[in-house]
């Protein structure tokens, strides 16, 4: 297919994107622009309008309004040059009833027409070689979505779609499965990812969109948004390291609190404060929090991130 | 805030390597793969196994031998005193019991012990039965009263004017096997397609295998074409091992001349059923709920089209219902070919009306049909 290789332009253009179901406006006028080979988050709360509005992009539902083109093309009606294209990961783990890792992936591999070797080297890339003869049914939740994003990949697609590729993992499965998002990220595909998990997105994506409401409230860098926001920065210390009146005559130190586990400087000064510190030779336990994603999202919502 | 653009084309990071390989999407290829991963489920649910093999299999025994057995057997009857009537009941056929009186025999009737008692007083012969079993009442009442008729004959000294000649008139080895064969295997294709094209429509949309493969580039024709492939194959096996079992010594079927004219019985069957699962399966947003619709329809439907009994005897507008189920034309076509050994002349008036039924209702499932639950 002549189609692939280095196409030109961004991965994905969306401009002034609206849906609305009867009164609600799930999507609302959303545009954004998603470079090649970039990791692209998409964050918000359910009902956020998250879904629809990947839809759309994926081009399973119709706009009301508004423009999307993926590598330069309208994925609306179903775009058979495109699909090829790209590869998605959907929410539930859309597998062959019964059937064993290899054979999904071999399944997979034949209705996008890639070669036999690519199945294992997916699964090597997965880290389910050993589980290559177990069936879908009788893999573990981090297996199974391993699996899924294996399927979503085989035929090494320019611009993936995950959906939330970590709800319901355990912390250990969450952490494995970062290392195969970033092995995938470096070989050059562009992605587009959804999550709860505002932590997890800060790490990994090089921009996220925060939406809520079916609008985009904040598109950056994550280091952006919260540097954005002038938070303070949180110095934590053992309980018992300083008194408070040397607390409270450390430079930078603009409020002091002594509690019971620990006493927490708050600064906008952070290196001035640091540095006071190691003078003194106090740096043992202390630890240093700057401003999260989850404050950003609460400074533009104005209420806690509910998952 | 307002949301920030970047607007830069430029990648963030370069695609690594060469370009990538073309891709060789070939229909063909997408065909077979989805085929085979739709047999491997199948032949790896158990329950979809047992329900599409077996449990036919188990009416087939059931119909087949039980009916199989010719006649009433012997059949125990009251007795009391002696008398010709009574001393010449036949033996093949009764198996006498004796009562001190008529009161002891009636009172055994009553029972249920045996099902009449018989006595003689003088010319009259007594006959006292329990309607509670219809069947063997009106045999036993027949043979006693065709022997009180023949001793009548005897005694008026005449030669009988008239006599009886019958014979069926189907071949003499015509056994029920015959019948029963053609309307299992009518019947578990039907149980077989429709639950299979409801329950995976249905299952596919759950797990959202049905929207990743719109995300493929496989066209829809493709899923549907592997699909009447599947329930195809799975046909001609239950033809298969309904056939070869009925074929065996206890039920004895015959295979007549033209009995190849099941097979495209089968496949515009087999098209007719699908057309109902995929209806059922646009329908149903759970599998418990495809699974409870297509019994509600395909039961009622086996009873009415004569899968189980013959429903000759029925009212004749329940007869006339009975001709909107394609299964009752399937049944029907089956029946020629293997009871009465009838040529192409029976089977394509049927075919017709089955595509014509499937093409129909594929066009009202096409209307209903979500890719997704909501």
């Amino acid at each position: 297919m002549s189609t692939r290789g280095r196409v030109q332009g961004p991965a994905i253009e969306v401009v002034d994107l609206r849906k609305a179901y009867g009164g609600l406006r799930a999507v609302d006028g959303v545009s954004f622009t998603v470079a090649r080979g970039e990791f692209f988050g998409i964050l918000g709360p359910n009902g956020a309008g998250k879904t629809t509005l990947l839809e759309m992009v994926e081009g399973l539902r119709q706009p009301d309004s508004g423009q999307v083109r993926l590598l330069g093309r309208e994925p609306w009606p179903r775009n058979h040059e495109l699909l090829p294209l790209m590869g998605v990961q959907l929410q539930a783990t859309a597998f062959f009833e019964k059937l064993t890792a290899r054979e999904q992936l071999q399944t997979f591999g034949d209705l996008y027409g890639v070669g036999r070797a690519r199945v294992e080297e997916m699964l090597e890339l997965v880290g389910l070689t050993d589980k290559a003869g177990t069936r879908e049914d009788r893999l573990s939740g981090g297996q199974r979505q391993r699996l899924s994003i294996a399927c979503a990949l085989v035929h090494d697609p320019l611009l993936v779609f995950f959906d939330e590729p970590t709800a319901a993992l355990d912390p250990q499965a969450r952490r494995n499965l970062w290392d195969v998002l970033r092995e995938v990220q470096a070989r050059g595909t562009t992605i587009v990812y959804t999550t709860h998990y505002l932590d997890e997105a800060e790490i990994l994506c090089d921009r996220v969109a925060i939406m809520d409401g079916g609008r985009v409230h904040a598109l950056d860098t994550p280091a952006a948004l919260v540097r954005g926001l002038h938070a303070d920065t949180r110095v934590a210390l053992p309980p018992g390291a300083l008194s408070e009146s040397e607390a409270r005559a450390l430079p930078g130190a603009d409020r002091v609190q002594l509690g019971d586990t620990e006493i927490v400087l708050t600064t906008r000064h952070p290196a001035v404060l640091v540095t006071a510190l190691a003078g003194r030779d106090r740096l043992d336990g202390v630890s240093v929090r700057t401003a999260t994603l989850e404050d950003v999202f609460l400074n533009l919502t104005g209420r806690e991130y509910r998952a | 805030m307002s949301a920030t653009l970047q607007t830069s084309a430029e990648p963030l990071r370069p695609e690594q390597g060469a370009p990538r390989a073309a891709l060789a999407v070939r229909p063909g290829r997408q065909l077979v793969a989805l085929a085979r991963a739709m047999l491997r489920s199948f032949f790896r649910d158990r329950t979809a196994l047992f329900f599409t093999f077996f449990f036919p299999l188990m009416f087939l025994v059931v119909f087949g031998l039980i009916f199989n057995s010719p006649g009433l057997g012997t059949t125990t009857i009251g007795v009391v005193g002696g008398g010709d009537v009574v001393t010449n009941l036949p033996r093949q056929l009764f198996e006498p019991k004796v009562y001190p009186d008529l009161a002891a025999g009636v009172a055994a009737v009553r029972r249920g012990d045996v099902p009449a008692v018989i006595t003689q007083d003088g010319d009259r012969v007594l006959l006292r039965f329990a309607a509670s079993d219809q069947v063997k009442a009106a045999t036993i009442q027949g043979i006693v009263s065709n022997l009180v008729a023949q001793g009548n004959v005897v005694a008026s000294g005449q030669p009988p004017r008239l006599t009886l000649d019958a014979l069926r008139v189907e071949d003499q080895s015509l056994q029920p096997i015959q019948f029963t064969t053609g309307g299992i295997l009518s019947w578990g294709v039907a149980t077989s397609a429709t639950f299979g094209a409801a329950l995976s429509i249905v299952s596919w949309r759950k797990r959202q295998l049905l929207r990743r493969v719109r995300l493929s580039p496989v066209p829809v024709w493709t899923v549907v074409a592997a699909r009447v492939g599947v329930s195809l194959v799975v046909a001609f096996v239950q033809a298969a091992l309904y056939v070869l079992v009925a074929l065996t010594p206890p039920f004895g079927l015959q295979l007549p001349g033209t009995w190849w004219l099941i097979a495209p019985l089968l496949v515009c069957g087999t098209l007719a059923f699908l057309s109902i699962g995929l209806l059922v399966g646009a329908v149903a947003k759970t599998e418990e709920a495809a699974s409870a619709m297509a019994n509600f329809i395909v039961l009622p439907m086996a009873f009415l089209s004569g899968t189980f009994f013959d429903i000759s005897g029925a009212p004749a507008w329940l007869r006339a219902v009975s001709q909107v189920f394609p299964l009752r034309h399937m049944n029907d076509a089956m029946l020629d070919v293997l009871a009465r050994g009838r040529g192409v002349s029976s089977v394509w008036a049927p075919c017709l009306i089955l595509l014509g039924f499937a093409l129909v209702l594929t066009a009202v499932a096409t209307r209903v049909f979500r890719w997704d639950d909501d």
